[in-house]
């Protein structure tokens, strides 16, 4: 039983090996939603800015698009108008869900970061974004012509995601 | 002296990073339900539902506004009748077994149920075992 000495060493080494692990590769904390390939919730949402027409689910046939859930009182929304617009040059259809906003802010924050979406909803108290499994601001899905979420993007859309999510886009053709 | 009061003015220039909307809160975030039966079965599923913000919160003591408006759709759809599962269910089906405190039995969880079992079993063995060395 001589080895059992060893025992308590063995486990603190064990503990530093996990917590170690643990400081150089943190969990993601990313909630994913697990709509991901199931079709959308029905919803319809009023307009958010009367410059744009409503969103309904209904509206979301023929082609694939991509929802993007933002505010202007979110500091990344803005940080990631600039993708949305490259996105929006390349041809991608899409379509707002704006979180707790009003309508002046919405347009001041549009006549200020550009305007890369077709129809913008207004979910005024999250009951849209909470029936998609989206956690946070900003937030977007590319959604195929029949309806179905093909892919959800968690946090702001930065330049190496583009690809992505053109890739994504052409396979929900 | 100078350094401490330059410092004190930067922090009193300086304002927090607003990450809220400036909607007012919904009402039902904060408002119980006037039937109190409705209202008992709403707050224990809040206590029980965590918060996609401060994920180590349930939604009935977090502050965010996400948090909020979970509190509110909890009450609403309880208000309108729905069973506490059936609105568990609902998220569930949305975040996945995480959104839950009470995790259901599946395979991914069987583990963390059936652990207390297992480690009262390996209790017992050792107790026996050192019972037994010691009546030799």
């Amino acid at each position: 039983m001589r080895w059992l000495l060893w025992l308590p060493l063995a486990l603190f080494a064990l503990i530093i090996a996990v917590v170690m692990s643990g400081l150089i590769h943190p969990a993601s904390t990313d909630i994913r939603s697990q709509l991901v390939g199931k079709p959308l919730p029905e919803f319809a949402l009023p307009a958010g800015v009367p410059s744009h027409p409503p969103l309904a689910k209904a509206d979301l046939r023929g082609g694939p698009r991509l929802i993007n859930i933002f505010a202007s009182w979110c500091l990344p929304c803005a940080v990631e108008a600039p993708q949305l617009m490259v996105l929006k040059r390349a041809g991608v259809v899409i379509d707002g869900i704006a979180i707790r906003d009003r309508p002046e802010d919405l347009a001041a924050f549009l006549a200020r970061y550009g305007d890369p979406y077709s129809r913008i909803g207004s979910d005024a108290n999250s009951r849209v974004q909470l029936a998609l499994g989206s956690s946070g601001v900003p937030e977007s899905f590319v959604v195929d012509g029949r309806g179905v979420i093909r892919l959800q993007h968690i946090g702001d859309i930065r330049e190496e995601n583009i690809p992505t999510i053109l890739a994504a886009i052409e396979a929900a053709k | 002296m100078r350094l401490a009061e330059a410092l004190a003015l930067l922090l009193l220039a300086s304002s927090p990073a607003f990450a809220d909307s400036s909607m007012p809160p919904d009402p039902l975030s904060y408002t119980q339900l006037p039937d109190p039966k409705a209202e008992a079965k709403a707050s224990a599923l809040m206590r029980e539902i965590r918060c996609v913000v401060c994920q180590g919160q349930s939604v009935a003591d977090s502050d965010a506004e996400l948090a909020g408006d979970m509190r509110a759709l909890i009450r609403r759809r309880i208000a309108a009748g729905e069973s506490p599962d059936a609105v568990r269910n609902w998220l569930v089906a949305r975040y996945g077994a995480w959104i839950s405190y009470a995790p259901p039995l599946g395979p991914e969880t069987w583990l963390l149920w059936a652990a207390p079992a297992l480690f009262l079993v390996l209790g017992l063995l050792l107790v026996r075992r050192r019972l037994r060395r010691k009546r030799r």
